[in-house]
């Protein structure tokens, strides 16, 4: 499957010192818990595809073979979930937003805000700006493995400079939006943006 | 797939578990109350719905269909709920002695 090259990077974004690494009213943790707003869904590759969709229209849509097919990323980044744990030097591999806005023929996003898509319904939104110039990825493997189906495999968003519910499990289609909108978790009380180093978790913060 | 997770999930629990934070929202006794579901129309007591959400919220999703009946977060300002998912809410009147 895994045929073509491997780059390394999310560019920019804050490498500080170690010390430096754990937003504030967080704490460290070597476990990765598990944290699901449903059942997780059974992955069927064969039927599986990734979407980009504006407005109502289609922009582009890659089965797992042509998603696997495409340039991949490897990345170590440090994760902030709004429970309040963060876990550092968490290993990824994916495809990046830029890489798929490339292959999908966009010289640039046709809107500012995008809200993601998943199996079982979730939703979240986040801000195009937030997801190109190697700041996010669509993560297919963790740690050397295919991403484990309750850690959102095969395939979710990873979004790791914002509270980890925005790198939303199970994702399905990326749709664009020309305002913001909340979606899952944004809609009752959580962070319309959730960055963690403003300890943005709730409406209001 | 063979990813081993020291933080492993148990699976859902069941809707009894988020009556503390439904107590904040409801003056009855909420977990005895019956949901219609909005999806596929199965009716049963709260108790009995499937509890997603973690330390982030209870979701209450019914137990034929998973759609969510009813979301509640606590947050700094307050307490947040959605219905959405729900077509009605039946609280029952206690049966005449």
């Amino acid at each position: 499957m895994q045929d073509s090259p491997i780059s390394r990077g999310f560019r920019g974004r804050r490498p500080p010192a170690r010390n430096d690494r754990v937003p504030p009213g967080q704490h460290l943790t070597e476990d990765f818990p598990v944290l699901s707003a449903g059942p997780t869904p059974a992955a069927k590759l064969g039927s599986w595809s990734f979407a980009l969709q504006d407005g109502g229209s289609l922009l582009a849509k890659w089965s797992w073979q042509e998603f696997e097919a495409l340039p991949q990323t490897e990345v170590t980044v440090d994760i902030h979930c709004v429970t309040t744990w963060s876990k550092l030097d968490t290993h990824w591999r994916g495809v990046t937003i830029d890489t798929l806005f490339e292959a999908a023929g966009l010289d640039e996003p046709p809107e500012a805000f995008a809200m993601i898509h998943c199996d079982g319904g979730y939703t979240t939104n986040v801000p195009v700006e937030d997801l190109i110039d190697g700041k996010a990825m669509i993560a297919t493997h963790y740690e050397g493995k295919p991403l484990a189906p309750e850690h959102g495999g095969p395939a979710r968003l990873l979004v790791p400079h914002l509270y980890f519910w925005k790198s939303a499990k199970w994702a399905r289609r990326l749709r664009f939006l020309e305002a913001d909108e909340p979606g899952f978790w944004e809609s009752l009380g959580y962070h319309i943006y959730g960055d963690p180093w403003r300890e943005q978790r709730y409406a209001g913060d | 797939m063979d990813h081993d997770d020291s933080g492993a999930f148990q699976g859902p629990l069941d809707g009894n578990s988020a009556a503390g934070l439904l107590q904040e929202v409801f003056v009855f006794e909420a977990t005895s109350a019956i949901l219609t579901c909005a999806g596929c129309g199965a009716a049963g007591p709260i108790g009995a719905t499937r509890l997603y959400g973690g330390a982030m919220g209870a979701v209450l999703r019914c137990a034929h269909c998973d759609t969510a009946l009813l979301r509640v977060t606590r947050t700094e300002i307050g307490i947040w709920l959605d219905m959405q998912g729900a077509r009605s809410l039946l609280m029952r009147d206690a049966p005449a002695a």
